[in-house]
């Protein structure tokens, strides 16, 4: 009854929409690229998502205990860092290494700042990249679609900078996801599913993603050829983890700038470092960089783009 | 002397092996000074000229004075000599000239004598571009551009930093984490997120 | 006596210059990559610093107070130009691998900073014992970062496997490791104090 009581300055909001409500539509968007992990990797892909949902869940319960805050994990944020995570990784790692992952995504990404909405970085992207660092090894072996016994393939942007002529692969073969790569970010079709449900719900906005993919193509095709403006720029567009970055992971609430000029500016960021490393960078792919080092400018950007107050000069 | 290498040394001194979040150097400084952005962007500015201007000015000792001399084992006493003295001059000139400059950043102008920053820029150069005593091709350029580099590679790492730190103030951060604990936990992050630029090749 | 014992130990725990006073720690993170570096590091600043510390006591009322500062940098810096000259003469596989931070302990503020707050203040013993416990202190916590560092990240220590199986998690030999230990352990050292307080 007392909460209801809150009295507090306009604007007043009245739409049913609440944290946990959007949280979980993420989840609901994320479900068929998942489907499509499953289907072209095989239940390998199933067990490494469920073990790395399940232990970004647990972590932050013992975080709520140990801090005697109140309990979050209902809001689904856990869950969404958890699917994050395992859609970042390779099909068929150790079962160990999403665990580590998702605790490491939890404890360092989210609850030293203070947890659900005051993490700097996107904590699924700090589990990877830590991952990525700790076990190359790992997180690099990929396996052959359909395949399910461990033949491995490297991924297409792998074979791109190993300097080798990408013979077999489809413009469709990589939209529908054919190919080497991470869980959830092979199958363009789902993601980009999911990814209209949020942009219909008006959960997350056009300007972002749009920037991002759009950035990253021009440059492509600028840099990205033998010659000057000879880039494979659908290419780049369609491989890596591009897509699932732009959608979903560059569009997090609390790690993105608030206006929409700001997002303009981290879109066209993520863009160009994320061509930058993967045309002359010593990795293959550049998003999880390319977003944690726009997620640490953002508090900046944020300073430089508030919208004006009104009547304030 | 060309393009490719300016390039390296720009990519390896801004992002790879950034003075702060690789090599750790002007550490105290970051973390003391890195809470609000104001006072961290007249401090980068400050360390900047002081680490371009010592890199020229070490260049020369080492080259003209140190080398001829054989008295390169002498190069930490005179390289921290010349810095101080350096820095010392400039602090006066400063507060004679432009009290305002001073005020804007001639306080952070002592604390840089002992920013670990300035004195390695000045051992690194000396160490990648004299080879055998001999000074390489166009070495002086690369140590001022080095110097350059790292100063901004400085600059950016403070400036991020400080908007991080900024906003955390409104976060509900654990109690024993706050201040320094945070700041060094975030510089991890951002460290390893710089790590996306390891192995460039151009 | 009593007090003398005091002023040794309290570098080592209550006034620790890396966990309690948050000094030096760039050396202390850049070369706390396996122990034995750590050591080398440790046994070379303690060194500059016993050596500041009874060179400055001893003129510390012949140096105008102007230019104190200056002459403590001359001072420190010719002890680890000495250092610097041992090492490479006689192990010059640690001198290596340390790089650039042997030259860098002149700019280490322990030194410095012990300089300016006790040196100058008191008289040889004391500053002597000083110097000691702060260089003791300074080694115990290398260690201590240093041995977390080469467990987590390459599962041995001194070279010795501890654990068989163990997957090494190589960020912790890395810059980023690093930071994020020394974050974690102050943090763990703050929460001792809150709890204790």
């Amino acid at each position: 009854m007392i909460n209801n009581l809150t009295v507090s300055g306009s604007p007043h909001i009245h739409k049913p929409v609440s944290v946990s409500r959007i949280m979980w539509t993420v989840v609901f968007s994320l479900i068929p690229a998942g489907i499509a992990g499953v289907v072209i990797f095989g239940l390998d892909a199933l067990w490494v998502t469920l073990v790395a949902v399940a232990a970004a869940v647990l972590t932050e319960l013992t975080f709520g205990i140990l801090t005697k805050k109140k309990i979050t994990i209902l809001d689904g944020s856990a869950v969404i860092t958890g699917i994050l995570l395992a859609f970042n990784l390779p099909p068929q790692v150790p079962l160990w290494l999403p665990i580590v992952g998702a605790v490491f995504s939890i404890a360092i990404g989210k609850q030293v700042f203070g947890g659900l909405g005051q993490n700097i970085f996107n904590p699924a992207l700090v589990g990877r990249v830590f991952l990525m660092a700790s076990w190359p090894k790992y997180m690099t072996t990929f396996n052959r679609p359909f395949s399910f016994d461990a033949v491995t393939s490297a991924t297409p942007l792998a074979i791109l900078k190993e300097g080798k002529v990408l013979e077999h692969i489809s413009y469709l073969d990589l939209f529908l996801g054919k190919h080497g790569g991470c869980i959830g970010e092979v199958c363009i079709l789902a993601l980009l599913i999911g990814a209209a449900l949020l942009l219909i719900k008006g959960y997350i906005s056009w300007h972002i993603p749009a920037t991002y993919i759009f950035t990253t193509a021009i440059f492509t095709y600028i840099f990205g050829g033998a010659q000057i403006f000879s880039g494979d720029w659908l290419f780049h567009i369609l491989s890596g983890g591009l897509v699932l970055g732009a959608f979903f992971m560059a569009t997090d609430y609390v790690a993105t700038p608030l206006t929409a000029k700001g997002q303009l500016i981290f879109g066209v960021g993520c863009g160009l470092l994320t061509a930058v490393i993967r045309i002359w960078g010593g990795y293959p792919e550049g998003v999880s960089y390319a977003i944690l080092m726009m997620n640490a400018a953002t508090p900046f950007i944020d300073r430089y783009t508030k919208n004006r107050i009104y009547g304030v000069r | 002397m060309n393009l490719q290498e300016f390039l390296t040394i720009f990519i390896s001194a801004v992002f790879v092996y950034n003075v702060i979040l690789s090599r750790f150097l002007g550490l105290c400084s970051f973390i003391a000074i890195s809470k609000e952005t104001k006072p961290a962007l007249a401090m980068s500015s400050a360390v900047m000229f002081v680490i371009v201007s010592s890199s020229a000015l070490t260049w020369f000792v080492y080259r003209f004075l140190l080398l001829p001399l054989n008295l390169s084992y002498l190069r930490t006493i005179s390289f921290i000599l010349v810095i101080a003295t350096f820095v010392q001059l400039v602090e006066m000139i400063i507060k004679k000239v432009s009290p305002q400059l001073y005020r804007a950043f001639g306080i952070y102008l002592p604390l840089i004598t002992v920013n670990c920053a300035v004195l390695g820029v000045a051992v690194l150069n000396a160490d990648m571009f004299f080879i055998n005593g001999k000074a390489v091709a166009g070495s002086f350029y690369y140590s001022v551009f080095q110097g350059v580099c790292v100063g901004l590679g400085y600059t950016l790492a403070m400036l991020l930093m400080s908007g991080i730190r900024e906003r955390l103030e409104l976060c509900n951060v654990p109690k024993p984490l706050k201040d320094f604990p945070l700041a060094f936990i975030i510089a991890s992050v951002l460290s390893l997120s710089f790590m996306g630029f390891s192995g460039f090749k151009f | 006596m009593k007090e003398l014992i005091k002023e040794f130990a309290k570098g080592i725990i209550k006034e620790n210059p890396t966990f309690v006073l948050a000094l030096g720690l760039c050396p202390t993170l850049a070369v706390s990559v396996s122990v034995s570096n750590a050591i080398g590091m440790g046994i070379a600043a303690t060194f500059v610093l016993l050596g500041s510390s009874l060179i400055i006591s001893l003129v510390r009322d012949l140096i105008p107070d102007k230019i104190r500062i200056p002459c403590y940098i001359v001072i420190i810096a010719t002890f680890v130009t000495i250092t610097e000259l041992c090492m490479k003469a006689y192990s010059p596989a640690l001198n290596r691998s340390l790089g650039i931070y042997v030259p860098l302990i002149v700019v280490n503020c322990i030194v410095l900073g012990r300089a300016e707050a006790f040196a100058c203040k008191n008289n040889l013993t004391r500053s002597f014992l000083d110097g000691l416990g702060m260089g003791v202190g300074f080694t115990l916590a290398l260690i201590l970062i240093s041995s977390i560092r080469e467990f987590l990240g390459s599962g041995q220590i001194l070279g010795h496997t501890l654990v068989k199986g163990f997957e090494p998690v190589f960020v912790f030999g890395m810059p980023s490791g690093a930071l994020l230990v020394i974050g974690l352990l102050l943090g763990l050292f703050n929460f001792i104090k809150d709890k204790k307080a």
